[in-house]
């Protein structure tokens, strides 16, 4: 007999019904992240009204831009004619006829590859430093990139840059020689001493001979004519590169238990922490020379250099002295029970830690020195942004222009300061080694 | 027979103190030394012997001569027939100034900024990380060059803001109008708002040779007088609530006790606005503000506040999810969460790098060169010394000057910082 299957009790699922609209998709977004309460309604209304604010004061802006044009003048009438009275355009024809100032400067023209061949081959030498996947035999051509780079951009004899290294290879020699007896520090002291033994009285005669033998010589160029972001990039990848290992010292020295040690880098610290970068940037252009040996003079780019560099060491070393402190004092124990010595320990042990924890604030230091390159101008150098910009709105062509060259300048800047800043969250992420 | 011996007594020699670790850290400390000295024999040596070749002495007789230039922006009286050190003490308020409002409106910022770059709403929170990374990542001195060119090259004339009777015959409006409710006008030349002021002062006191005035000073001790008056009220109400349970309301005698014998006063010396009034070719009357102390405090705050704004974010995050969740099992509302449970242990990561953000804004008023703003730069470090040629004495006495108010401000921070940190009992 055939019973037929019924049964009180559903044996099919019946198919999901779609949740209320209030409960997903759009809605459900928009509810819980723009309208969850009286407050953020309020603020999301605010916030879509300083949207159309911007939008509405910009966009019309930016879509009049012209690129064509000789004159503020001109570009205005092409606006008018295109758009109708009182329509407003951005004049780009001056980022089209002075880009090439804002990047070099007053650099000649017809040398202009050189330093975009040394700008390139940074890349090339920054990228086993930066990046674990470059093949490490790269780190010959960052070893060499500093004297290739400066025979590049100033010109000059080959002779010159390769006597500067030589100086480097005995300086490495003696160190290597006399490591074992005397530690690190005494080492270190001799090959410097030794290194500028070798470059007081053996360069010059040694570049003389050299010289007239083979010259090797491209055209000179001066740091006068240095300018724009070249001037900027020379200025920030120099100090940048030099303020590390200064700050690691000084951070060390400021902790270390020698007490003439520690004192004199608290003092330096302490005091460069305490004036502004200006008034280190005039002591460089106007007290140098009440310092120095009378009738001493050299050159400007390079005594900024080194102010600023000094002046990010001092950030720096903090930095990293917040670093070491945050190291659980059981390291530097573990250190000492396996038998290390000072510098063996800092080197495998604690730094690399230190330096882990101190990455953020470290590369929030380099972003502040890149832009702090820009008060370069005052004391008498053309940095892209107060040098450079101010001659281009002295001008009698583009006078009046004021949006235009700061949103170029700025724009080039904010590129450089946030892919430094994604750089060190990626390093970051590529470090962290704790399973949270 | 003795089975135990003393280690073998080791006789000094000279070579230990390379060779020997324990002696080592002492050479090196002596060399260190030494060097140093030598370095600085060598530069007080060259600065002497470049002093004489130069003919010129090291004294700072120079800051009791005839200045010779104006100044802008004076708070305290100042003629260019002041001596050059007052016109450093003119240019140390300015830097003072512009330093102390800008700490105030960038950290009022800076909170706002931070608090809502983590709130809930979506566009809020994406609108202020995008404030934050375009003030970051450019330069200041960008901020400071672009606040000023707007100020001082796209504002109206002052002429601009005239209203001739033909005009209002025909029912024209003027080219430009002031704001809030007529009481302030921006112009190509600077800024006019009204000025408090009093019919009947108390007068003003010399305090070497700087004027301070009775009333501001009276008016101040009444307000601080008021607050304290309302500390003690609310302590009681804290009291009461703790022993009853019932929390009195107090924020009507909160009123009463600070704003009550603050508006007396002003009332009996008869409080009076003066506003700014176009009188021929520019305004007359109430505060003129000159464009370069606001574009400073414009790019200085906006600036800053992008910083304290990370600050005050990473503060709240260092403060572990299960704080918020307990206080909301407590049953205690988001904004209670916030100001009785987040911000108060918030506070004790946030100040010490909000310290260092204020040692920054500080020492980036010097870029107030850039607009031509006489500040403690602008005037010893500036004028003065292009006048006088005395670049190493008033380099030093400068930057002794910036060093000392560093110290000042970290100290004072720091004495907050520590009444807010974490007491181990």
């Amino acid at each position: 007999m055939a019973v037929s299957a019924k049964s009180f009790v559903r044996a099919d699922m019946l198919a999901p019904k779609a949740p209320p609209v209030a409960q997903s998709g759009a809605v459900k977004w928009m509810r819980e992240n723009l309208f969850s309460s009286p407050f953020n309604t309020i603020l999301t209304v605010l916030g879509a009204l300083v949207i159309y604010w911007l939008v509405a004061s910009a966009l019309p802006w930016w879509m009049n831009s012209v690129w064509n044009a000789n004159s503020l003048t001109e570009c205005r009438d092409i606006v008018t004619a295109a758009a109708g009275e009182g329509a407003t355009g951005a004049c780009w024809a001056m980022v089209r006829e002075r880009w090439h100032q804002f990047i070099f400067g007053f650099y000649p023209s017809h040398l202009y590859w050189r330093p975009t061949v040394a700008f390139g081959l940074l890349f090339v030498a920054l990228a086993p430093v930066l990046f674990p996947a470059a093949p490490r035999a790269l780190l010959w051509v960052t070893g060499l990139y500093p004297f290739v780079a400066f025979w590049l951009l100033w010109g000059g004899s080959l002779w010159t840059p390769i006597l500067g290294l030589f100086g480097f290879v005995v300086l490495a020699a003696v160190y290597r020689a006399l490591n074992g007896r005397l530690g690190v520090p005494l080492a270190t002291g001799c090959g410097i001493v030794a290194a500028v033994l070798f470059w007081m009285f053996l360069d010059v005669p040694l570049l003389n001979v050299l010289s007239s033998i083979l010259s090797l010589a491209i055209e000179q160029v001066d740091s006068d004519q240095f300018g724009g972001f070249l001037l900027a990039i020379v200025i920030g990848v120099t100090a940048i590169s030099m303020s590390l290992p200064l700050g690691i010292l000084l951070a060390l020295g400021r902790q270390s238990d020698m007490l003439i040690v520690k004192t004199l880098s608290v003092g330096f610290i302490e005091f460069i922490r305490g004036v502004p970068l200006i008034t280190l940037l005039f002591t460089a252009s106007l007290l140098l020379q009440y310092f120095l040996p009378p009738n001493t003079t050299f050159d400007l780019i390079l005594r900024v250099i080194i102010l600023v560099t000094l002046f990010a060491a001092a950030y720096i070393a903090e930095v990293i002295r917040g670093g070491l402190a945050a190291l659980p004092r059981g390291q530097y124990e573990a250190a000492d029970g396996l038998g290390l010595d000072y510098w063996q320990a800092q080197r495998h042990i604690i730094l690399p830690q230190a330096l882990k924890i101190a990455i953020p604030g470290i590369v929030s230091t380099f972003i502040g020195l890149f832009k702090d390159t820009t008060l370069v101008a005052f004391v008498g150098l053309m940095d892209p942004l107060k040098g450079i910009t101010q001659v281009v709105r002295a001008d009698i062509n583009w006078k009046g222009i004021y949006w235009e060259p700061y949103i170029f300048v700025g724009a080039i800047f904010f590129l450089f300061c946030f892919g430094m800043s994604r750089y060190s969250m990626y390093l970051e992420r590529r470090l962290k080694t704790d399973h949270r | 027979m003795a089975l135990a011996t003393d280690a073998p007594k080791e006789s000094f020699r000279l070579g230990m103190l390379i060779y020997d670790t324990r002696f080592r850290s002492i050479t090196i400390q002596v060399i260190v030394l030494a060097l140093f000295l030598a370095a600085l024999s060598w530069l007080v040596n060259n600065t002497v012997q470049n002093l004489e070749a130069k003919g010129r002495s090291f004294d700072f007789g120079f800051l009791w001569q005839r200045a010779g230039y104006d100044i802008g922006q004076q708070l305290i009286p100042y003629t260019n027939d002041s001596s050059h050190g007052r016109a450093m003490f003119v240019g140390l308020i300015n830097t003072i100034v512009l330093a102390f409002f800008g700490c105030i409106f960038a950290t009022v910022l800076g909170v706002m900024v931070g608090v809502l770059r983590l709130s809930k709403n979506w566009l809020v929170g994406r609108l202020m990380t995008v404030y934050v990374e375009v003030f970051r990542n450019i330069p200041l001195l960008l901020w400071i060059l672009l606040s000023y060119v707007i100020l001082s090259e796209t504002m109206p004339a002052p002429k601009d803001f005239r209203v001739t009777d033909e005009m209002t015959a025909a029912g024209e409006l003027p080219a430009a109008s002031m704001m809030l409710f007529d009481s302030v006008a921006i112009t190509n030349r600077g800024l006019d708002m009204p000025a408090p002021l009093l019919t009947r002062s108390l007068g003003s006191v010399e305090v070497f040779g700087v004027p301070f005035n009775l009333s501001a000073i009276v008016f101040l001790l009444i307000v601080a007088a008021g607050l304290y008056a309302n500390h003690v009220i609310r302590s009681r109400a804290q009291k009461i609530q703790e022993d009853t349970g019932i929390r009195p309301v107090t924020w009507w005698k909160s009123i009463a006790v600070i704003a009550g014998p603050a508006l007396v006063f002003l009332l009996a010396s008869g409080f009076y606005l003066e506003f700014p009034q176009l009188k021929g070719f520019n305004f007359t009357g109430g505060i003129q503000v000159a464009h370069s102390f606001t574009a400073l405090l414009i790019a200085l705050v906006l600036y800053t506040a992008a910083f304290i704004a990370e600050v005050v974010r990473a503060g709240i995050l260092a403060i572990s999810k299960g704080q918020s969740e307990a206080a909301f099992a407590l049953g205690l509302r988001p904004n209670r969460t916030m100001s009785l449970i987040i911000l108060p242990q918030a506070l004790r990561v946030i100040i010490p790098p909000l310290i260092s953000q204020y040692l920054n804004l500080t020492k980036n008023t010097s870029l107030g060169i850039a607009v031509s703003y006489l500040d403690l730069r602008g005037t010893l470090g500036g004028i003065t010394l292009n006048q006088t040629g005395k670049e190493l004495e008033c380099m030093l006495l400068m930057m002794l000057i910036y060093l000392t108010i560093s110290l000042i401000i970290s100290s004072l921070m720091n004495v907050y910082n520590n009444s807010v940190q974490l007491k181990a009992r």
